[in-house]
């Protein structure tokens, strides 16, 4: 038991979509169940990461303060830090308003936008605060492996972690390389 | 005797005044390239199809084959460079393929899958370009833009029109379309046109097709660009 490796997993500014995916290896989970156990992840609610995690696995970008403080949590903890997606790999479809100057995209939101009730904009201390840009992770902290794809398949998921387990180098065949 | 040329160590024969590109391509041999179209003058920016000449580094997009060359192509430094070169055409522009009409049917993203590009090593400058949605069948999205010229060219040597040309240089240098608005809609092009096709990313696209053909069965999703290259550019060369 004890010496299952443990793998952490987390959402900064992506979707879900990535862990989604990952769950998409279907039955392969019990077969993973049995090398490795999750520490900081939405799958098991644990808050925060372990001092010994052997694999974080990152999806989305980072676009608050509080994205950057677990990023760093992360990095901290995990000896393989892997950027899991387009988000995190190149900032994705969030950094799309990098475009738009961050008071206006809140002003769309929160006081301009269509059906907005006691239009104010959030400002209380509780919330993270927006960086001006979407970042990539790998401009924030040092980046080990990167799995792209919008998201990257189960079966990209599943290469890279069975090499990786085994102690093989990962690497992605042509056909799991997709950006989209 | 045929005259000939080594590429990584095989013997291929050259016509006078074939490019090393053009004498690879005819011998069945892929250099990677963004800027070369068999088709038009060399114009030698992207540096993708650099080889190594004798040693020393050659554009084999513009470099003529000349007897007794030894050639490297397809060796791990070069293609890393082409790796680097790729990620910087990546950050400098604004590639969010995922929302890209062009995903699976474009070359630059096609050369980064055929050279296994997993990321984008460098910072990314998300810097702000424009988009052209005036024309009432081409949209230009500048985001796309690489700088190969290949539409400028299309456009004054094929179409004979002249509807684009590449203004400023460095990080200011853009596309410029030919009309006193600066508009496509106040151009002649037509979506028949050369230059309206020719364009190796999403930066020139034919509107109302974007989605006929489904991502994951797209040109590139399951063949490289190595053998898409050879075949069609053959198929080139012999018109
Ligand atoms: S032009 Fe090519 S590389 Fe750029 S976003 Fe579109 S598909 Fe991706
Ligand atoms: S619009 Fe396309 S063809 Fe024209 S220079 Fe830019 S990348 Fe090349
Ligand atoms: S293909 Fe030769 S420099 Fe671009």
């Amino acid at each position: 038991m004890t010496n299952k490796i443990r793998v952490a997993t987390t959402s900064l500014a992506g979707c879900f979509g990535c862990h989604m995916s990952f769950l998409d290896i279907d039955e392969r989970i019990l077969e993973l169940a049995e090398v490795v156990v999750f520490d900081r992840s939405p799958i098991t609610d644990i808050e925060h990461c372990s001092a010994d995690c052997d694999i974080g696995l990152i999806e989305g970008g980072v676009c608050n303060s509080e994205n950057v403080h677990t990023l760093r949590e992360f990095r901290k903890n995990c000896k393989i830090l892997v950027a899991v997606g387009a988000c995190a790999i190149n900032g994705g479809l969030p950094a799309m308003r990098n475009f738009i100057p961050l008071e206006e995209c809140l002003n769309e939101a929160y006081i301009n936008g269509i059906g907005v009730e006691n239009a104010q904009i959030p400002s209380d201390p509780e919330l993270p605060l927006l960086l001006d840009k979407v970042r990539p992770i790998h401009e924030v902290v040092k980046v080990d492996y990167f799995l792209p794809g919008c998201p990257p398949s189960a079966d990209v998921f599943w290469k890279f972690l069975t090499d990786l387990i085994a102690g093989r180098e990962p690497s992605l065949p042509y056909e799991l390389v997709h950006y989209d | 005797m045929a005259k000939t040329i080594t590429i990584d160590g095989v013997n291929i024969p050259y016509e006078e005044g074939q490019t090393i590109i053009e004498a690879a391509t005819t011998a069945g041999i892929y250099i990677p390239h963004l800027c070369h179209h068999p088709e038009f003058t060399p114009h030698g920016s992207c540096k993708l199809c650099t080889v190594k000449v004798n040693g020393r580094n050659c554009s084999a997009c513009t470099f003529p084959a000349m007897e007794g060359q030894e050639v490297i192509n397809n060796a791990k430094d070069l293609n890393d460079d082409r790796q680097k070169i790729t990620q910087m055409l990546f950050v400098e522009g604004n590639h969010f393929c995922p929302s890209c009409e062009k995903t699976g049917n474009c070359q630059l993203q096609a050369v980064a899958y055929h050279l296994n590009m997993l990321d984008d090593h460098f910072p990314l400058f998300y810097q702000h370009r424009e988009m052209d949605a005036s024309h009432a069948d081409i949209l230009i999205d500048h985001n796309r833009c690489i700088f190969c010229t290949l539409c400028v060219r299309a456009s004054h040597a094929h179409d004979g029109k002249d509807v684009f040309a590449i203004s400023g240089r460095g990080i200011n240098k853009h596309l410029i379309v030919n009309s006193e608005s600066g508009l496509l809609k106040d151009t002649n092009m037509a979506a028949t046109d050369k230059a309206a096709h020719i364009c190796p990313t999403g930066a020139i696209l034919i509107k109302h097709t974007a989605y006929q053909v489904p991502i994951g069965e797209r040109l590139y999703d399951h063949q490289q660009i190595d053998q898409v290259s050879l075949n069609t550019e053959l198929v080139d060369h012999d018109k």
